[in-house]
């Protein structure tokens, strides 16, 4: 039995992580451009697709680095061709328009990789697992725990410690007087927008080694994102990084009593902390309107 | 707030010219399926671009008249949906109770889910309608032996309708079910425009103009956001109830997301700020969908194409196109 909860919550915090990386990426783009990207999920799998063909030529730890930064640049196009001429209007048209994307994207995995789910095969040193009672404990396991870890704290020391950083930040709580203070806003949207979808794309060459790859493989991923910004608290990243661990590992422990129930439970606990704490985990009074 | 949609005042027609567009439109829809056919259409599509518009001008009362945004109108179309199953299948053969008992569920979560919803505003109030109708997707899909999980709920057939001795048969004849969708359809919209026209019309428009004024009038904001949320949903259930009796059956992909994103666009296609306009847009996107997707199996681009061409070029809709073009 502790074996089996210890690899429920093992589950949990691997799940929790891509369920961090997804929302961190959702909710950078959501506080500062008040757009939910609804094609988050499908730049997680073309990220994952990207290494997949990248890695005969450069490798698995060249595709590794390659892929996350060609999807963050796909995206930079994306928001100056498309996203952007939306940003003044209302909200329908910027989730209208992720929506469409989401749906072509979608398609061109598809027609360009198949319907059939690929394998993103990954180095053997990474492939055995450390100890054989433990055996959901796989050194890609670790790596991967390890890369989000590093990931994560490297973006919120560019949040913290940085110029970009603070002015994104700012952009936050007031971005007419970020715009007032004589800083490219247009720009500052454009990079944020960039870093937010390169993380998909990390989160799509992580998932690739773990789950394999398909075209819908981001789908199951981004509504639980939306879940853990809410749950985490809209406006503060440490909520969104909070939620995503809390309803990882919350889903994952409920699927050792209740396999059903484990995509509901995330749900449920939106609804309760709705009612007993409507702003959120972390998040500042006055955000959520 | 931003939310608010484009500052474009609909100009309101003449008495007399409004009757003649009433009776044109009316004229068009009772004759459709006349003479369809020749391009390509068929009863059952009829009956779904009935039913999608209707979906779409429930949703239009929050999204253009009411200036706020849903993205899970998937939700109370699905439970509508189910609720007409559940009565086929599991209690009793009629087709009227079927209808009412899909009002009642889509309708309980609407007002439910709207009183949880009602104090957020613009893309936050956004992001929970669409968290919201995920909650009921998921528990269609896990509830197995209820709503017979993933395949669906099936096994149940509409029935015909008895009044006395005389038997309307909808079951076995498209074109009948398609005067008995349009019969419910004019009752909607009839209730739908004298809303519009009622003091709690005009308050809901009050709230999309400028939402800050209506509340140093007296308005309370929040009731009537739950209060048009609600009337919202309970015709956007209408609509699930008749989609569950037009395909026989009720599948967790009704509850699904991607229907939301199709309603949505199907109001803004036509023009979100007439009342017509998602009429028009579900009847040309369900025709687009279902002619695309029987040329090529790349369809889910091409609709994709329709969503971005809309957004960036038609922003307006097809009506409000024409009628700046007309200006």
């Amino acid at each position: 039995m502790l074996t089996l909860i210890l690899f429920n919550l093992t589950n949990g915090i691997i799940l929790g992580l891509f369920y961090v990386l997804m929302a961190l990426g959702v909710s950078l783009i959501l506080n500062l451009s008040n757009v939910i990207n609804f094609a988050h999920g499908n730049f997680l799998a073309l990220g994952g697709y990207f290494a997949f063909s990248l890695a005969p030529y450069l490798g698995y730890w060249g595709a590794f680095i390659v892929a996350p930064i060609l999807i963050g640049v796909l995206g930079l196009i994306v928001e100056q061709t498309m996203i952007k001429r939306v940003y003044a209007r209302p909200h329908v048209y910027s989730l209208l328009l992720t929506f469409g994307l989401s749906f072509i994207i979608q398609d061109m995995c598809r027609t360009i990789w198949g319907v059939n789910g690929l394998p993103l095969s990954i180095p053997n040193a990474l492939n055995s697992p450390l100890s054989n009672q433990f055996f959901f404990l796989t050194g890609y396991r670790i790596f991967l725990v390890a890369v989000v870890i590093v990931a994560v704290a490297a973006l919120f020391a560019f949040l913290g410690f940085t110029r970009v950083g603070t002015r994104i930040r700012a952009g936050t709580f007031d971005l007419d007087t970020v715009s007032a203070l004589g800083i490219n806003i247009g720009l500052l949207r454009a990079l944020n927008f960039a870093l937010g979808i390169g993380l998909a794309g990390l989160a799509g060459v992580l998932a690739g080694g773990q789950i394999g790859l398909n075209p819908n493989m981001g789908d199951n991923l981004v509504l639980p994102s939306f879940i853990a910004i809410i749950v985490g608290g809209i406006g503060s990243l440490t909520g969104t990084l909070v939620g995503g661990l809390v309803i990882g590992v919350a889903s994952a422990l409920t699927s050792v009593w209740w396999s059903a129930g484990s995509n509901v439970v995330m749900y449920i606990l939106m609804v309760v902390i709705l009612v007993a704490r409507p702003r959120g985990i972390m998040g500042e009074e006055g955000m959520m309107t | 707030m931003s939310t608010t949609t484009a500052p474009q005042t609909a100009v309101a027609a003449a008495p007399g010219q409004r009757w003649l567009h009433l009776v044109a439109i009316w004229a068009f829809l009772i004759a459709a399926p006349l003479w369809m056919g020749h391009i390509g259409g068929y009863d059952a599509l009829y009956s779904r671009i009935l039913i999608f518009g209707l979906a779409a001008m429930g949703l239009n009362l929050l999204l253009g008249f009411t200036g706020m945004m849903s993205f899970g109108h998937a939700a109370y179309f699905g439970l509508g949906a189910y609720g007409a199953g559940f009565v086929l299948r599991y209690w009793i053969h009629s087709t009227p109770l079927a209808i009412l008992c899909g009002i009642l569920l889509g309708t309980v979560f609407g007002v439910i889910f709207g009183a949880l919803m009602m104090r957020r505003t613009g893309i936050y109030f956004a992001m929970l309608t669409i968290a919201f109708s995920q909650i009921c997707y998921y528990f269609a899909y896990s509830w197995n032996s209820v709503t017979g999980g993933y395949d669906g709920l099936r096994g149940f057939t509409r029935a015909p309708l008895h009044f006395g001795s005389y038997v309307i048969d909808i079951r076995d004849n498209g074109l009948v079910f398609y005067y008995f969708v349009l019969a419910i359809f004019f009752v909607c919209t009839a209730l739908m425009g004298a809303l519009l026209r009622s003091p709690l019309g005009r308050t809901m428009i009050a709230l999309r103009e400028n939402p800050q004024r209506a509340r140093f009038l007296g308005i309370p904001n929040e009731q009537h956001v739950w209060i048009a949320f609600a009337i919202s949903t309970l015709f956007t259930s209408v609509a699930g109830a008749l989609y569950a009796l037009l395909n026989n059956f009720a599948d967790p992909t009704a509850l699904y997301y991607v229907i939301s994103g199709n309603i949505v666009i199907m109001a803004v296609l036509g023009g979100m700020l007439n009342f017509w306009g998602p009429l028009l847009g579900a009847a040309v996107f369900v025709w687009l969908e279902d002619y695309i997707s029987s040329q090529t199996v790349n369809w889910m681009s091409f609709i994709g194409v329709i969503f971005v061409v809309v957004v960036l070029f038609f922003p307006r809709g097809l009506l409000g196109f024409v009628k700046r073009r007309s200006a």
